[in-house]
């Protein structure tokens, strides 16, 4: 490093070390000598194994963020959520439908939302949660679908719900629903899969397979580009 | 104001050729110019980063020193006292290690065939380089597209190296891989009318790229777990396998588990092994940054290879051309190719373009390093190290505003969340570690060169040439998990449970390493990265 970097002191779990500024805080769980093993995967915001908590020194106030994520800031007590037991309900893709009627059997407890905004203010991903649930309630599942999309199921909404919804489950199912029976399936590929598995393909394919180097580096090079 | 103002001075020269550059394409290298720069700057060949194995199946063969360090290593079970001859603590048709894409592709078409089918992964089910593709996956399900012209693809983006019955399991299988991700609810961009949305990849020369936004991965990953899940499979978490284990004829029958919370040993049984461990980039060849999940230490590779299963293409890592650069705390992380096919494009520090925007990633790392080390026109950086523009502004300029958050979401929180807004200022990158070509040999079936023991995802070789294509990973771990899956269900059903299980060749392995003076004291698989502060 070209510049001097300065040291912070943060708190994990109520132990304080002095790490540099510039480090999320799973680096720095690291610098202070932690060998992770829970609260850390992709270290790159896309997994949601490093929920984590915090609270600035002097304030009263709990704050979220992955901990690849985040930086550290000076005064930061923090601990990690790397693991919380929310129920998933199994189910059988083919025997259940997008309707309210479903979903009432899977997840009963969405329907009890107390419309508090807990699970949206404690969102790392800055998702609407509680807007999710509300259109899970009323059916809509193509916009719960499109507006949950981006969950990392971290499960810090569901640490804080006082009606024990688990929302990145919930949100989900509404995908796979929607995915499954709202959204069109494409039918050139429905096509394609038929003519592959009769072999209608295969001349095409064998005859690269078999073909030379020189005629394959010819064919490759010359090939046509889509614009 | 996460960019300095020296960063923001040299920033300029980017925003005044900006307008002159919208919609023009820079010239793409010819054969020539690409065997050139690869020659010359690619990380694969420089000699000194590789060294000749000293025993095992393959002892001779190149690979690089980190992955030859933990080739060259002991046992991690030698001296630990192991009854096998007790009744096992867990005893199944199909063991699977590893509990990413291919993992659990594997799983539930093993599962389908009627096999007793166990998952054991060394962190969560789920925590995998799966999880991070954002991109896209390939298929030639278009009209315009066969199975045949992106296996051409495919073979012109491996150097010709790839063996043509992997690759043309890849290609064909691909449509019927988009077609069971859509029947199980995966949620793929598409229009209206159901058609799916695909854009380019480098490399490609029709539009077959689909994505789910730039979650492409994860959603695949999130659907084929919550779909073992459903099935009711087994799935043990937090349990790496330490070492395989071989029954009295050689095969693999099952393997030692280590429970990484209570550092507890366990026993599983199986009449056929799945490894789907993934890939390697924990191992920092050359020191480079990596995009790679903190559990990509090779450890499937190890296992294997001392069980005498053969390598193909060990000495033959990808490095991504957009890996993170700064703010520092993006270090080596992956910025999607899906930027580059939305038409962001690498600039140097006088704000022009070098190489053209869409090369295959061997060539597209080559010029960027090249532009960096020879030409010297690498944008310094506060950190010490040298990158180059990513100019995503283009992005919106010529796809239209909001372009940025519908279609990469997650690179634009991830740049928002340490202070760059990517949609109007661009990214500096530098090449990252990112992908093993190579691995353990595998044939369509996904079999290993020993009995019983298959490989698929990362942890496999020869599919992708010595260069894989962007979107054919996350196609690869699904068509050879399913293969390996079905293959296994198939091969247990009509076996006895193994017989004489043992360690016999982790114990021949210890005593050749031994014998040729290398190893120095050190046990894989290492397990987990040491980031530790020294």
């Amino acid at each position: 490093m070209s510049e001097e970097i300065k040291m912070v002191d943060i708190y994990i779990m109520g132990k304080k070390y002095t790490v540099p500024e510039t480090l999320t805080i799973m680096d720095a769980m690291e610098y202070a000598g932690y060998q992770l093993k829970r609260g850390c995967g992709c270290r790159a915001g896309f997994c949601g194994a490093c929920a984590t908590v915090y609270r600035m020194a002097g304030d009263y106030e709990l704050k979220v963020g992955l901990a690849c994520q985040t930086k550290v800031e000076d005064g930061m007590y923090l601990a990690q959520i790397p693991f919380f037991p929310g129920r998933k309900a199994a189910f059988n893709l083919e025997e259940i439908k997008p309707s309210t009627a479903h979903f009432t059997q899977l997840y009963p407890e969405v329907y009890r939302c107390l419309g508090c905004s807990s699970c949206t203010k404690v969102c790392p991903q800055d998702i609407d949660v509680m807007q999710y649930i509300a259109y899970i309630q009323r059916g809509d599942f193509e916009k719960a679908a499109d507006i949950s999309f981006d969950c990392l199921m971290c499960g810090l909404c569901v640490s804080r719900c006082p009606a024990n919804i688990v929302h990145y489950n919930a949100a989900l199912t509404a995908r796979r629903l929607y995915s499954r029976y709202i959204a069109k399936p494409d039918a050139f590929l429905a096509e394609r899969t038929r003519k592959i598995e009769e072999g209608e393909l295969d001349a095409e394919i064998d005859a690269l397979v078999t073909a030379d180097q020189d005629k394959l580096q010819e064919l490759y090079n010359n090939r046509e580009i889509e614009k | 104001m996460t960019y300095t103002p020296q960063l923001r001075e040299l920033m300029k020269k980017v925003e005044e050729s900006r307008a002159s550059r919208v919609g023009v394409n820079y010239p793409r290298m010819t054969p020539e110019e690409r065997r050139d720069v690869l020659q010359k700057f690619h990380p694969d060949y420089i000699v000194d980063g590789f060294r000749e194995i000293a025993v095992g199946v393959d002892k001779g063969a190149r690979m690089p020193v980190e992955m030859a360090d933990v080739f060259e290593a002991k046992s991690r079970v030698s001296g630990t006292e192991l009854d096998l001859t007790a009744d096992p603590d867990y005893d199944v048709d199909v063991l699977i290690i590893g509990g990413g894409g291919a993992g659990a592709s594997a799983a539930l078409d093993a599962h389908k065939a009627g096999a007793n089918v166990m998952i054991a992964t060394k962190l969560r089910f789920g925590d995998a380089n799966t999880m991070m593709a954002q991109g896209g996956i390939q298929a030639a399900d278009k009209e315009n597209d066969t199975p045949a012209i992106h296996y051409l693809d495919v073979l012109g983006g491996g150097r010709f190296e790839n063996l043509p019955e992997l690759a043309r399991a890849l290609v064909m299988d691909a449509p019927l891989v988009i077609k069971w991700l859509e029947d199980m609810g995966t949620m793929f961009d598409k229009k209206g009318d159901g058609t799916m949305i695909t854009i380019h990849g480098g490399g490609t020369s029709r539009k077959r790229m689909h994505a789910a936004r730039d979650y492409t991965g994860a959603e695949i990953m999130r659907t084929l777990r919550d779909e073992v899940l459903n099935q009711g499979i087994k799935v043990v978490e937090f349990s790496a396998a330490a070492e395989l284990l071989l029954d009295s004829e050689g095969r693999a029958a099952g393997a030692v588990l280590l429970n990484l919370e209570t550092e507890q040993y366990e026993i599983a049984r199986a009449k056929t092994v799945i490894i789907a461990t993934g890939g390697s980039g924990r191992l920092h060849y050359r020191g480079f940054p990596t995009s790679n999940h903190y559990g990509a230490t090779a450890d499937g590779l190890i296992l294997g290879y001392r069980a005498g299963a053969k390598t193909i293409y060990a000495d033959s890592i990808q490095y991504h051309p957009t890996g993170g650069a700064y703010p520092p705390q993006l270090l080596g992380l992956l910025v999607t190719e899906k930027t580059r096919g939305l038409g962001a494009t690498p600039l140097n520090i006088k704000g022009e373009q070098f190489v053209y925007h869409l090369e295959t990633r061997d060539v597209a790392s080559s010029a960027i390093i090249r532009e960096c080390e020879e030409r010297n026109l690498g944008v310094p950086l506060p950190t010490g190290i040298t990158a180059v523009w990513l100019d995503s502004p283009l992005i919106e300029l010529t796809h239209g505003e909001g372009t940025v958050e519908r279609q990469l979401p997650a690179m634009l929180r991830q740049f928002q969340r340490f202070g760059v807004d990517i949609r109007k200022e661009p990214m500096l990158i530098y090449p990252t570690l990112h992908y093993q070509n190579g691995g353990l040999l595998i044939d369509a079936d996904a079999r290993s060169t020993v009995e019983n023991l298959y490989v698929a995802g990362e942890a496999a070789g020869g599919i992708h040439g010595t260069n894989r294509l962007m979107g054919n990973s996350l196609l690869d771990i699904i068509v050879f998990g399913r293969r390996a899956g079905r293959d296994a269900a198939a091969k247990s059903k009509d076996m006895a449970v193994p017989a004489g299980l043992n360690l016999e060749h982790a114990e021949a392995y210890n005593k050749a390493l031994e014998e040729s003076g290398a190893g120095n004291g050190r046990v894989s698989p290492i397990l987990l990265p040491h980031y530790t502060h020294r």
